[in-house]
């Protein structure tokens, strides 16, 4: 069974971001980047999968600037059997990011796509879904439990309120929450073995996909801050206060 | 231009995440509809009718609705939106997993998460965990936005709007298998007025239900916990406030030995009164805190218990 894993280079989750003066975007340059925390997880799963038996192969892809070779390279590295890097030099939204998806499982026809449940960068959490959409298949958004049996994947989301256990049949999207696994740091000889393995280089008109932005970005700017009350020195002061100063209480 | 609601909703109440979803919907249209899907949710139909401002409830029902399995609501709402320029829905778990899919389908390009409507056309949503707002022009011809119900006040009750029932619809390729829902007589995350919150400082399960639960209790208070706690397994993972789990805006937050990372207050930093407890006097959280008080909670919480004691609590 073919695994296909998106996987997109994001600022690094540890780094504190910051908004263009001129309000255009959050300033990128000499940034960390890294991949998406949550495509770290599908990648991760995959190859738990591989492991199994379960998956016979891994293919991932990546849209996205040159760089996202990369974090495809990551992937590799980590199990991923050969990659497929889309060139695209500027923001591809969700759905564009999507229809180029369903072209790439329309060539690879893998059984599953596995990928995290929203990117970092842009927080829209969309693409699984609507890849899912297009192709007309079943999702199983925000896993934390995956298993696979047959034709049908068992998968447990995290869900408000709880857990939901749904049995999907394959082909099927499985997007990654948190607590799904640990993702593995890839070995020496494992970073070594990825920079041997294939990259296709494709473009989004490979797909005949017009990735043109339905949306017009006007400003990005900071959220109000919130600025840092008095101290309390104990538990009388604390109540006091939240009763007459705040009223809360 | 009308638009729907797609409403959250419990099968007897509609949640107030619902009812601050219609008053987003109202400053996009004076043509707001309602839509209920479930499974024995006739109650909730009834309770969506009295908010304020709605013109109609459409009402559909089936065995897969029920669980709010995303291809079963996506195909309920996909034909409606031949009668609609937009549909909203609160950014819950649910509306996360079916609203980006009817958007597909729509081939249009979904707005996640708002937490302002400038005008019919621009909105506000949060990226990068809450770090930078970005401000959006979406001229696409139909609409599916998920809403940031913490930024939006609640339609009041008082309308009188007519049911109508429509046909539900199944997920022929999905089956729901089970579901472990965390039974509680505390209110709901999203809904509660007061919010106490353990870090890792608990240490351990026991501690962390043993300590907050009594002062919850006390305050009449739900509880929240930062993704360290849930990680390492102190509390389930609904407990979970951040930008990876509940946004959640109370009236008070305290914040009991948590350090307040980032995406910790990507959760709560709207909520209107913060109070932190900690140790270290360094901890980030002091920065957005109303209240600091440097301390072991394991002092803390039984003096401030007996000080709410005292003050009638």
């Amino acid at each position: 069974m073919k695994v296909l894993v998106p996987v997109k280079r994001v600022i690094d989750y540890n780094v504190k971001v910051r908004v263009k003066p001129d309000q255009s975007g959050v300033d990128l340059a000499n940034v960390k980047m890294s991949m998406n925390p949550f495509d770290e997880i599908a990648v991760e799963e995959a190859v738990r999968l591989k492991e199994k038996g379960v998956a016979t192969e891994i293919v991932a892809v990546s849209i996205g600037p040159a760089q996202a070779q990369e974090t495809i390279r990551t992937a590799l590295a980590m199990g991923a059997d050969r990659g497929i890097h889309i060139q695209s030099d500027t923001d591809v939204e969700p759905l564009a990011v999507a229809k180029l998806l369903k072209g790439v499982v329309a060539e690879e026809q893998p059984q599953i796509v596995l990928m995290g449940k929203q990117a970092i960068d842009g927080d829209n959490n969309a693409v699984g879904q609507m890849l899912a959409a297009l192709l007309d298949w079943p999702q199983a958004t925000f896993a934390s439990k995956v298993e696979i049996s047959g034709d049908k994947a068992s998968v447990t989301r995290e869900v408000d309120g709880g857990l939901q256990t749904l049995s999907v049949a394959l082909p099927a999207v499985i997007t990654t929450d948190l607590r799904l696994n640990e993702p593995r740091y890839a070995s020496l000889p494992n970073i070594m073995k990825a920079k041997k393995k294939p990259i296709d280089a494709k473009s989004a008109g490979d797909y005949g996909v017009d990735t043109a932005p339905r949306l017009k970005v006007l400003k990005v700017t900071e959220p109000a801050k919130r600025q840092a009350g008095i101290k309390v020195n104990d538990a009388a002061d604390l109540v006091a206060k939240l009763r007459n100063e705040a009223g809360v209480l | 231009m009308a638009v729907l609601v797609v409403a959250d909703h419990d099968n007897t109440e509609v949640r107030d995440t619902t009812h601050k979803t219609v008053t987003a919907a109202k400053s996009l249209s004076g043509e707001v509809d309602v839509l209920v899907v479930g499974q024995g949710s006739s109650a909730a139909a009834q309770a969506a009718a009295k908010i304020d401002g709605v013109r109609k409830v459409l009402h559909a029902e089936s065995a897969e609705l029920g669980k709010m399995i995303a291809e079963a609501v996506e195909a309920v709402v996909t034909p409606l939106m031949a009668n609609y320029d937009a549909v909203l829905t609160p950014a819950s778990s649910a509306g996360k997993n079916f609203a980006p899919r009817v958007a597909a389908r729509l081939d249009t390009s979904p707005l996640s998460d708002v937490v302002e409507i400038v005008d019919a056309s621009t909105f506000v949503r949060p990226i990068y965990a809450g770090n930078a707002l970005e401000t959006v022009q979406s001229n696409e011809a139909k609409k599916v936005i998920t809403v940031r119900t913490t930024a939006f006040k609640a339609a009041g009750e008082g309308g009188s709007a007519p049911v109508e029932s429509i046909g539900g619809a199944d997920a022929p390729k999905t089956d729901f298998v089970g579901e472990e829902v965390v039974k509680s007589d505390r209110p709901e995350l999203g809904a509660a007025k007061i919010i106490v919150s353990g870090g890792r400082a608990m240490g351990s399960s026991e501690e962390f239900h043993g300590v907050l639960e009594p002062l919850a209790d006390k305050l009449g208070a739900a509880i929240g916990a930062s993704r360290a706690a849930v990680d390492a397994g102190y509390a389930p993972n609904d407990y979970q406030v951040g930008q990876t789990g509940k946004v959640v805006a109370p009236d008070l937050y305290i914040a009991i030995g948590i350090s307040g990372a980032i995406q910790h207050l990507a959760g709560m930093k709207d909520s209107k009164v913060i109070v932190a407890i900690n140790k270290d006097p360094d901890a980030p959280i002091f920065q957005v805190a109303d209240y600091g008080w440097v301390a072991d909670y394991k002092a803390a919480v039984p003096a401030l218990m007996e000080e709410l004691s005292k003050a009638g609590k």
